[in-house]
């Protein structure tokens, strides 16, 4: 046969699989310990005092090392949001649903995660929502153990006591 | 040509398992190359080099920037190669004339996955890599051709790492060092023979940053800067059957054009990452008895990936920093089997 004759080849099995034993490092792992304990870690940079939640040991504006602990409350503020109405393969939450940026109080950079508990034409800049945790026997080292934010009640916080942080 | 110097070097203590993050591993060897430099921040141009497929962890050098001080917005860049292949875009872009300070680093974090098996994604994706030849074997295929060709014996091979080690017990950052006995080690059995455990590099995880600035500026900020005074990279082709690997046709050219002969050589840091491939690069560049090789005990000491050829340079500019060489060579390779290779002669004044 010759190769004008022949069918090209357009497809080969090549299986490939490659284990990793992945950690988080030294700062991520001490925030995941601690939200298997309930509690929200951050880290201060020593030069600009900026708070990082969750933590990568650094402060990225500086490129200085960050070893201060700070706690900071499960309880924020919605910087900005979207309503999202894609499908992600990935994402066990109905549609639609809100992600936000939260400033969580006490740090500087928001958290990301969704709001749930309201209606969504409801979600603004401002509002106050705290962390709603899985049951204290399900915490575990993941930020699967924070389900959402929802909202607390509490009056909004003012757009301009926000505006450094956007 | 543009004259540009190294002015500062720093590494990471290189351990078989860091549990920190990349940037927890770079960050303070960063600092200390910026430090050491008397160059202030922003760097001109900065540049890394570094691979995800060794920790698994897709944009590792993305995060990495976190180190690099990239706020406000850096002029920047990265090679998916060892740092070195960095240093030479640092150098080409100070040679263009748009930078005149540079910051160099790469990290590596081989630990989480099986390093031999991950560089085997390197090769031919569809008629060798689905053979999962790993990077120990392909060195003792590489190996055995040498000890054919040669003549020499197993027992050369172990003597390059008994002095390797030894000369690391000097080298604080090291993650193998100490005395052995050539017996010793020939009494352990193959890895894939003829090679031994002690004839392939560790594994490392570790970072170098380093400093380049050009002209008069380095010798403003550094007593004895180490001048880059020629750089060349040269590859082999790609595939293992169609080359001899026996010698190394692109080392020899990049040495060439790197002016490796022009004058004696003090110090060589050479990056072989087994033992055989050290005398295929001294053959290469045609390096004298009398020019020490890898006093820093080289890769057979410490192997981060990615890393561990801009180490070389490093190291080869530290012994002129301290005024303990006048003219040394640092050589880095890439690759299966020294696929590619980059030749830097380094000089005091
Ligand atoms: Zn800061």
């Amino acid at each position: 046969m010759s190769d004008a004759e022949r069918k090209p080849v357009r497809s080969i099995q090549t299986p490939m699989r490659l284990t990793y034993h992945y950690t988080a490092g030294i700062a991520t792992s001490r925030f995941l310990h601690g939200i298997a304990e309930g509690r929200i870690l951050g880290q201060r940079c020593p030069v600009c005092t900026k708070v990082y939640v969750p933590p990568r040991g650094s402060c990225p504006r500086c490129a200085v090392a960050t070893e201060e602990e700070v706690h900071v409350s499960d309880r924020g503020t919605i910087l900005t949001f979207a309503i999202v109405r894609v499908p992600s393969e990935n994402l066990d939450v109905p549609l639609p649903f809100a992600c936000v940026h939260v400033l969580l109080d006490g740090a500087d950079v928001p958290f990301f995660s969704v709001v749930q508990g309201c209606p969504l034409d409801e979600v603004r800049i401002g509002m106050r929502v705290a962390a709603a945790w899985v049951e204290p026997d399900r915490l575990a080292p993941t930020l699967q153990s924070i389900r959402w934010f929802e909202p607390t009640g509490e009056p909004d916080v003012p757009f301009d006591q926000l505006r450094e942080h956007l | 040509m543009r004259e540009v110097a190294i002015v500062s070097f720093a590494q990471s203590r290189h351990a078989r398992r860091d549990l920190r993050n990349e940037v927890e591993i770079l960050l303070p060897v960063v600092q200390e190359a910026v430090q050491r430099s008397g160059v202030e921040r922003p760097f001109d141009f900065t540049c890394s080099g570094s691979t995800d497929f060794l920790q698994g962890q897709p944009f590792a050098f993305v995060l990495a920037l976190d180190a690099a001080g990239a706020w406000p917005p850096i002029a920047e860049s990265h090679v998916e190669m060892d740092g070195a292949w960095a240093l030479y875009e640092a150098w080409v872009k100070i040679q263009t004339g748009q930078a005149e300070t540079a910051l160099v680093y790469s990290f590596g974090k081989s630990s989480p996955g099986d390093l031999p098996e991950v560089l085997s994604r390197q090769l031919d994706p569809y008629v060798v890599a689905p053979l999962w030849p790993d990077s120990v074997s392909l060195a003792a295929l590489q190996a055995r051709a040498w000890l054919e060709k040669s003549g020499r014996s197993e027992r050369d091979l172990a003597a390059v790492a008994a002095r390797s080690r030894r000369d690391a017990k000097g080298n604080p950052h090291a993650t193998v060092a100490g005395d052995f006995a050539i017996d010793d080690l020939l009494d352990a059995p193959y890895l894939a023979s003829p090679l031994r455990k002690h004839d392939c590099a560790p594994i490392s995880d570790g970072a170098a940053a380093l400093v380049l600035v050009a002209g008069d500026r380095a010798r403003q900020v550094c007593e004895r800067p180490a001048w880059i005074r020629g750089i060349d990279h040269r590859a082999d082709l790609h595939a293992l059957g169609a080359r001899d690997l026996t010698r190394s046709a692109s080392t020899r050219i990049a040495g060439e054009k790197a002016g490796v002969a022009r004058r004696p050589v003090d110090v060589a840091e050479l990056h072989a990452p087994f033992t055989h491939q050290e005398y295929i690069l001294r053959e290469a560049l045609g390096l004298a008895e009398d020019t020490q090789i890898n006093p820093s005990g080289g890769a057979l000491a410490a192997n981060p990936m990615m890393v561990a050829g801009l180490i070389r340079i490093g190291e080869a500019a530290r012994r002129i920093h301290d005024g303990s060489a006048r003219r040394t060579v640092a050589h880095a390779t890439s690759g299966p089997c020294l696929q590619q290779n980059l030749v830097c002669v380094l000089e005091g004044e």
